[in-house]
């Protein structure tokens, strides 16, 4: 069953876009990220136009990270106040990452800086991320190994500005988490993507947050920079189609509890190693795009007649 | 005596006219639904004559063609080990679909010299909007332009897409696909006889977006900020729901 999607001005198997959500949704449910860093190249792969996928994404990250902050704020595991630092951060990049992609559309390289940002981003992301959870594997068979010191953490505490963050019992400078708001927010606008897959590993090494924070905080920043970014695509490029991100939407809602429900079954450093391959699999495909030559040299982009 | 001459003026001037097109179309108004997946249009009609058929054989050519757009062609090349759009050449103004069918072969019911008067076959109709393209560095682009289009269905010439029964009466099938643009389509029909116009006439089709596409649509252009509003309500009223629904499920 075909629907036709407003705004991409594409006719699309229903089916498929209630697939794509709820393979998004396992993975969101499974290894707790919002999936926006998949729904968006996914997207483009069936033929929306990269505007109207970077802009959608946004718009689903919204639902699913909505009730994951919400079970996060029963168990009062969000840092309010720092979130509020990260946002301030996030949605100043974000508008920045606003400016930054419409200006990239204009001169008809957003298709490479999307590519670029997920092939660097992920590649890194992954690769960290697969030797931690090996390492973590291997502590774990070898009990009495001392977990290596961050000296980043020393820098947090030299910077001039430090609050009181009581939830995650810190005390130290706002530029770091304002720094980090900011990058997330610039990559939310460009490509797509709620930012967990950052912002987790960053409060964690770089902030120093406790563990037992960092997801709920980490959601409610990212439920609040991803709806001002579907807000502002919707104004500058009225690209947000709704009736796309509700099909995405309904079908992750399904698909996380799924996730869920099999992520009991997993232990988590096998969750983890799973989630860098997977994370590091998009990065390659996408980076032998970029490097491999094109099947087609030349595209097409339309507007307005004038 | 003057009705007589000026009868006699029209008679002269009538060889050309002996062959009239009176032409239909299935559907002059087509909405687009959200469960649109493509439509599909057939034009018909008939040659009207007034003296017995003259030698030569006789042609039809049916064509279809969509609302103008802006379309920039960009070129990937390699730098620094990737692939990059590099160089484009913006078309002010291309249809946006250009659909042509024939009764015969193009080359044996078209001569070249009336296609460059009428805009008949693909390039040339092409042309006739975009203005010149053989420019020498912009040739390969217009070419990547036509190819693209070609095989993405949005050009296509169907040669014998039109049936012609008995000299007389004709049809053509077209297939609208499903990435239709909104807004005005014409249907040319040229009835032709050794490569030159008999006569032509061409129908109105209006694509519209209806019901909630309409809307949608409308709304997302008009009223950004409360287009905006409300996806993000729906997400997070979604988000709401579901945490809820699937909360009262495990309670239960």
């Amino acid at each position: 069953m075909q629907i036709y999607l407003p705004i991409a001005e594409v006719s699309v198997n229903i089916f498929l876009l209630l697939g794509l959500g709820g393979l998004v949704g396992l993975l969101s449910g499974l290894f707790g990220v919002g999936g926006g860093f998949i729904i968006t190249p996914l997207l483009f792969f069936i033929g929306i136009p990269p505007t109207v996928a970077v802009a959608t994404g946004a718009n689903q990250v919204v639902a699913s990270s909505v009730s994951g902050v919400l079970a996060q704020f029963r168990r009062k595991a969000v840092d309010v106040p720092m979130g509020i630092v990260l946002q301030v951060g996030g949605i100043l990049g974000s508008g920045l990452g606003i400016v930054l992609f419409n200006w990239l559309t204009r001169l008809g390289q957003v298709d490479l800086a999307v590519q670029l940002a997920y092939v660097v981003f992920l590649g890194g992301i992954g690769a960290l991320m697969l030797q931690e959870s090996i390492r973590a594997l291997r502590r774990a068979n070898r009990p009495g190994a001392v977990r290596p010191r961050d000296q980043s953490r020393k820098l947090v505490h030299r910077l001039p500005f430090k609050m009181r963050f009581r939830t995650s019992g810190l005390y130290i400078s706002v530029i770091p988490p304002f720094l980090v708001g900011m990058t997330v927010g610039v990559l939310a606008a460009v490509m797509g993507v709620g930012g967990g897959f950052i912002m987790v590993p960053a409060m964690i090494y770089l902030l120093g947050m406790p563990t037992k924070v960092v997801i709920g905080t980490s959601l409610f920043q990212i439920l609040i920079v991803s709806a001002f970014t579907t807000l502002m695509h919707a104004i500058t490029n009225q690209s947000v189609d709704v009736i796309l991100a509700l099909l995405l939407i309904v079908g992750g809602v399904v698909g996380a509890q799924i996730g869920t429900r099999l992520g009991a079954q997993l232990k988590a450093e096998q969750l983890r190693i799973l989630l860098a391959l997977l994370v590091l699999a998009v990065a390659l495909k996408l980076g032998l795009d970029l490097v491999l030559p094109p099947s087609e040299f030349y595209s097409l982009q339309t507007g307005r007649a004038r | 005596m003057i009705l007589r001459a000026l009868l006699l003026l029209i008679l002269m001037t009538l060889p050309a006219q002996a062959e009239r097109v009176v032409a239909g179309i299935s559907a002059d108004n087509i909405g687009i639904t959200a469960a649109f997946d493509g439509s599909s249009v057939l034009i018909f009609g008939a040659v009207k004559r007034d003296a017995p058929e003259p030698e030569g054989q006789l042609g039809v050519i049916v064509t279809l063609e969509g609302p103008p757009q802006k379309v920039t062609v960009r070129r990937k090349t390699r730098e620094m080990g990737i692939w990059v759009n590099s160089d484009k050449m913006v078309i002010s103004s291309v249809p946006s679909f250009y659909a042509v069918a024939s009764s015969a072969p193009l080359d044996r019911i078209l001569s070249p010299e009336t296609d460059a008067k009428e805009h008949i076959s693909v390039p040339v109709a092409v042309e006739a909007y975009a203005g010149p393209l053989g420019r020498s560095d912009g040739r390969p682009f217009a070419e990547a332009l036509l190819r693209l289009r070609e095989t993405s269905g949005a050009y296509s010439v169907s040669e014998r897409a039109v049936t012609l029964a008995a000299d007389t009466l004709f049809r053509a099938d077209f297939d609208l696909p499903a990435n239709l643009i909104e807004g005005e389509y014409t249907a040319r029909m040229y009835l032709l006889r050794e490569g030159k116009v008999i006569d032509q006439t061409y129908a109105p089709i209006k694509v519209q977006r209806i019901g909630l596409e309409r809307f949608t649509y409308a709304l997302s252009r008009e009223q950004p900020l409360i287009y905006g509003l409300m996806s993000l309500s729906l997400a997070i009223f979604a988000g709401w729901a579901a945490a809820a629904a699937f909360r009262m499920i495990r309670n239960s």
